[in-house]
């Protein structure tokens, strides 16, 4: 008997040690889920592992819906069906059977069921009344549901603290999810509270947390608690790294922040206990950071106290000064916080935020700008928006992004001009034109209160007239585009303004060099607006004369207007009336309005419109095509919905109707304008002295002094102004006249038509030796294949005047440079371009590799810039005078050479590849 | 606490506890998106991230990440800490905790937490009492796994007798 005894008592340790054991890893490797998890890790690739998951969940299906699966098995089931789930794999038949083992297993198979259920299903699921069932019957409350409160309610008094923390808990779920159906039992939380186990206490304290705001006669209990726990009165088990139970405290001191903000009585009962946490927190650890953050929270939230507000704000700087990177971005956060009441503390920190904004992590960045977002004022504003833009353009993130946009929108709100005056002048003209648009909109709309309206208005003429006063040249074009559709707009409004004042200002930016023709013309169209008054109409008939023979049609169009409506008070009242509400305009985009024109066009044998792709291919079929008929037949820029009402200065309007005999002009205008910049033109008294290799500076400064009278002649108004277009096709000899009159002296003006004055010759007395120098620089706004400049000189020698005309044809491939990119960068660019055209061209095979040397022939004829050559393909970019790029993309095919042309240019590809097709012909 | 996430240096989740109800498509949503910012991440930056509308708390204990979803007003700090208690309990209850510890005992790991946090919230900050409430469920199974061995034990005795 002994000896069987003995042979038992041997036996059972082995026996035993078989169970789990804590502590012990390596014996489960033994079990069925530890040869699941050494099977994945065997495995080298996702879908080896996606194979291994479905035989194990069909195993595992199997086994779960047998009846023979002992309980046993069925808790070992199920932790590797939660594996399963974990990895990312549906094992939804598992989930009954998991609601079946809390049913019907033993504790510790229970224990596994809930464990399964509650990772298995969220609060929505269909099985989870079946739980609630379950639930009800063992006595382990973890899970709620709103129907069981008065269950649970029971296990408050349960003598077992575990059971009443848990309860507690329970009770606080039910809380968040149906505050109404646990009012009934506010007491009880209550009775809670006073539990002689501080975990049941603390527990409670999350309820008290959310519905803390009707129980201000607890505070001195609150007070009370936190009072003993910071004196460590607590058992030691709560001490965490020797702090007496932290969670406990910081709870306690979010529930104060709530009751003390704005109740001065109930805050001073808790200034003596905030004053002894900040003391006793000293040991440098996280977890006493976490205290004083939350104390110091706590203080600036409730009634302020001076000397405590003190302690607060140097603790702050311990944070910010902090060489550890998470204190510091609670000091940073710390700041945000505070800096609303006291934006003084920010000063003192100045340095720190300053190195922080420029700090490689992107979180302590962020959280910096957040902080310069809350100390926006109307003088730093500038700077605040300018670090946040800057931000936005390198964020990848889509959350930060809205949230950022959402605080410029928000600046913009407080600060609305000063916002967007910021954004304008930063964004400049690269800036979506949808921008000014919405900001025109929003001015014009505007908000709830008519007050507010009048407010802002006045407040951006005020703003914008004081700008224009300033130093205007570096304004951003889109900029002074606003600025004077406000004036005409609202300049009114301002009663002791004087619109003189406002045209003479206007006056100033059309006689300025950089506006470009669009600005000008909403500059016209403001002044339009506001001509009233003798002085007034006297200004705009001067600006009217200037511009009347000016080379854009548009700009002599609107001069046109202003100057008739200028003279006819009635119709201009009719036409722009003074705050009319804005009405929707109808925009036909498809221009059905031609319609009956085209086909009457048809009807008297027109060729039908063909897309310019299509007609470069029918060119490549017939070489011998000359290009002039070719050049013609360019897309003509058919913009011509009109609108010349007030809400909208929409610059592509051409054809008002009021002057009707320009529209047809504009249009030949529109396709074809020159812009006279960016290219250094030398012209001497023997015509046109050549100088092939244009300089991209405009050195208008240049010009000798004999031949800058002129301009003194003219008077003031009519200063050089560079920006004249030429016009190629044939025209009237008048309109000839104009457009050299005008690309000559730049003065516009036809009254002094008159470019080498007899008397400067005569005051050099040998005029035939003399040379005068003209330069202009030309730039290109649409491309064409070739440009044609046409030019008259007049002059007089002794009694008779003389004229000399001339014409000079400059094709694209002048204006063409070189575009070194990098490849990725030219990857970058070529997805963004939309204007693209195909084509197949001839390739040079003289040689061994034809892709290089037929890039290399157009490198060296149209002056492109080889970016890569990879095997059968080529990457080469080049770009107008005025950064506007094309890109090449070349690869060999079928014996010729594919080239893909893109740009953000209309019409760049395709003329560039004309030009292409010329240089490889010719080999 | 919104949810808590354990993840290894590879990206492997090795545990998942979700407080609030989502669908299974925006969990996996969720966790990929955040297993690869965190990775990303360098070691001395900072260990909390704003992320959607929540604040991230994470941090590496040797090859593991513990990651964890609070409410942007909630202490960070603490986060932290909750996060630290609960590798000290893992600690304290593997004794000296590895990766392979979490793997295959996982629904050890579980329980753990499911007594240091319950529905998100700190319900035990006391270390004590957490182990002693999981080394009584433990204790129970032993009692219960003993007492079946002898009675088995007893009757194979018996029957020898």
């Amino acid at each position: 008997m002994s000896d069987v005894v003995e042979k038992t008592l041997t036996a059972l340790p082995s026996l035993l040690s078989l169970d789990s054991q804590p502590g012990s890893a390596k014996l489960s490797s033994t079990s069925k889920l530890g040869a699941l998890i050494r099977g994945i890790t065997e495995l080298t690739s996702k879908h080896e592992e996606e194979k291994l998951i479905q035989r194990e969940l069909a195993s595992l299906k199997d086994q779960v819906s047998s009846p023979n699966t002992s309980m046993r098995q069925m808790k070992e089931a199920m932790v590797r069906a939660i594996y399963c789930e974990m990895l990312g794999y549906e094992a939804s038949f598992s989930y009954i059977h998991a609601i079946k083992l809390a049913q019907q297993g033993s504790i510790l198979d229970k224990r596994v069921g809930y464990l399964a259920v509650t990772l298995f299903l969220n609060e929505n699921h269909e099985l989870l009344l079946l739980l609630v069932n379950t639930v009800l019957k063992p006595n382990v409350p973890q899970r709620y549901d709103t129907c069981n409160t008065p269950l649970v309610e029971e296990k408050l008094n349960h003598p077992k603290e575990i059971i009443r923390r848990k309860a507690v808990l329970a009770l606080y779920k039910f809380y968040l999810i149906a505050p109404n159906q646990v009012q009934h039992i506010h007491n009880r939380f209550r009775k809670a509270l006073c539990d002689k186990d501080p975990g049941v206490m603390f527990a409670s304290l999350h309820i008290y947390l959310q519905m803390i705001k009707g129980y201000k006669d607890l505070t001195a209990s609150f007070v009370t608690i936190l009072k003993q726990v910071v004196s460590g009165k607590l058992p030691m088990d709560f001490n965490y790294h020797s702090v007496p139970a932290p969670w406990l405290q910081i709870q306690l001191l979010r529930i104060l922040s709530i009751l003390g903000k704005n109740d001065q009585s109930t805050s001073e009962i808790m200034y003596d206990v905030l004053d002894e946490s900040l003391k006793r927190a000293e040991i440098n650890h996280n977890i006493t950071y976490a205290i004083l953050y939350e104390c110091v929270k706590c203080i600036y939230t409730i009634y302020p106290k001076t000397d405590l507000l003190e302690k607060a704000a140097k603790c702050i700087g311990n944070f910010v000064l902090s060489s550890k990177i998470n204190l510091k971005y609670l000091g940073l956060k710390a700041l945000t916080y505070v800096v609303q009441q006291d934006p003084k503390l920010a000063l003192q920190h100045q340095m720190t935020i300053i190195e922080c904004l420029d700090h490689p992590d992107v979180i302590i960045k962020r959280e910096t700008l957040e902080l310069l977002f809350r100390i926006t004022n109307a003088q730093n504003i500038t700077v605040i928006v300018e670090k946040m833009l800057e931000f936005l353009h390198q964020s990848k993130d889509d959350h930060t992004t809205i949230d950022l946009v959402g605080k410029v929108a928000e600046i913009a709100e407080k600060y609305p001009l000063q916002t967007m005056n910021t954004v304008f002048s930063l964004g400049g003209d690269m800036i979506q034109p949808d921008i000014p648009n919405s900001f025109l909109k929003l001015l014009s709309e505007g908000f709830e209160s008519e007050e507010e309206n009048k407010k802002l208005r006045l407040f951006a003429v005020d703003s914008y007239i004081l700008l224009l006063e300033g130093e205007t040249r570096n304004l951003p074009q889109r900029f002074l585009q606003v600025i004077s559709w406000v004036l005409g707009e609202y300049s009114h409004l301002r009663n002791d303004l004087d619109p003189a004042r406002v045209m003479t200002l206007l006056t100033k930016l059309l006689e300025m060099r950089q506006t470009s023709s669009e600005t000008k013309t909403w500059v016209l169209m403001a002044m339009t607006k506001l001509c009233s008054g003798e002085a007034s109409v006297s200004i705009a008939r001067s600006v009217c004369e200037d511009l009347s023979s000016s080379m854009d049609t548009v700009q002599r169009q609107r001069a046109h207007e202003l100057l008739l409506l200028s003279q006819d008070r009635a119709l201009r009242s009719q036409l722009l009336p003074l705050c009319s509400d804005p009405e929707p305009l109808e925009v036909d985009s498809s221009l059905s309005f031609l319609d009956a024109f085209v086909s009457e066009a048809l009807a008297a044998g027109a060729a039908p419109y063909k897309p310019p792709h299509q007609r470069q291919e029918e060119l490549a079929q017939q070489k011998a095509l000359s290009l002039e008929p070719y050049e013609l037949s360019l897309p003509i820029n058919m913009s011509s919905s009109c609108v010349t009402g007030r809400q909208s200065p929409t610059l592509m309007s051409v054809s008002s109707g009021l002057s009707g005999d320009s529209a047809e002009l504009s249009h030949k205008g529109g396709s074809t304008t020159l812009k006279l910049e960016g290219v250094k033109r030398v012209w001497g008294r023997e015509g046109y002295l050549s100088k092939k290799e244009p300089v991209e500076e405009v050195a208008q400064a240049e010009i000798p002094s004999p031949l800058s009278s002129p301009n003194q002649h003219t008077g003031a108004s009519g200063t050089s102004s560079n920006t004249h277009p030429p016009i190629p096709t044939p025209e009237p000899e008048q309109e000839k006249q104009q457009l050299a009159s005008s690309l000559f002296v730049g003065l516009g003006s036809q009254s002094s038509l008159c470019l080498v004055r007899a008397d400067i010759y005569s005051t050099q007395d040998v005029p035939s030796h003399s040379v005068a120098v003209f330069q202009y620089s030309l730039s290109v706004i649409r491309p064409v294949v070739h440009f044609e400049v046409m030019g008259m000189l007049s002059y007089q020698s002794s009694h008779k005047s003389h004229e000399v005309e001339f014409t000079y044809k400059l094709p694209l491939t002048n204006f063409i440079r070189p575009f070194t990119v990098s490849t990725e960068q030219y990857g970058a660019m070529w997805l963004a371009f939309s204007n693209d055209t195909k084509q197949n061209l001839n390739l040079v095979t003289d040689g061994q590799d034809s892709l290089t040397d037929t890039l290399n022939v157009l490198k060296g004829k149209l002056n492109l810039h080889i970016v890569e050559i990879i095997g059968m393909e080529g990457i080469v970019a080049c770009r107008l005078a005025q950064d506007q790029p094309c890109l090449l993309h070349c690869h060999i095919h079928a014996g010729t050479l594919a080239v893909w042309l893109r740009s953000p240019v209309p019409d760049l590809p395709d003329s560039l590849l004309y030009h292409c097709q010329r240089a490889l012909e010719g080999t | 606490m919104q949810f808590m996430l354990l993840f290894s240096r590879q990206g492997k989740l090795r545990l998942q506890k979700w407080y609030v109800p989502l669908s299974d498509k925006e969990k996996k949503k969720i966790t990929r998106e955040l297993v690869q910012t965190v990775l990303a991440r360098k070691p001395k930056m900072c260990s909390f991230l704003e992320w959607r509308d929540l604040k991230v708390v994470y941090k590496r204990y040797a090859s593991l990440y513990f990651c964890c979803a609070v409410e942007v007003q909630d202490n960070e700090l603490i986060t932290l800490e909750i996060i630290h208690r609960y590798v000290e309990l893992l600690d304290k209850y593997f004794g000296s905790v590895c990766e392979l510890d979490i793997i295959f005992n996982f629904e050890k790991a579980y329980f753990i937490l499911d007594e240091f946090l319950l529905g998100g919230e700190a319900q035990e900050t006391s270390k004590k009492n957490v182990l002693k409430a999981i080394e009584q469920a433990d204790l129970l199974q032993e009692v219960r796994h003993k007492t079946l061995r002898r009675l088995k034990l007893y009757s194979r005795i018996g029957r020898e007798m």
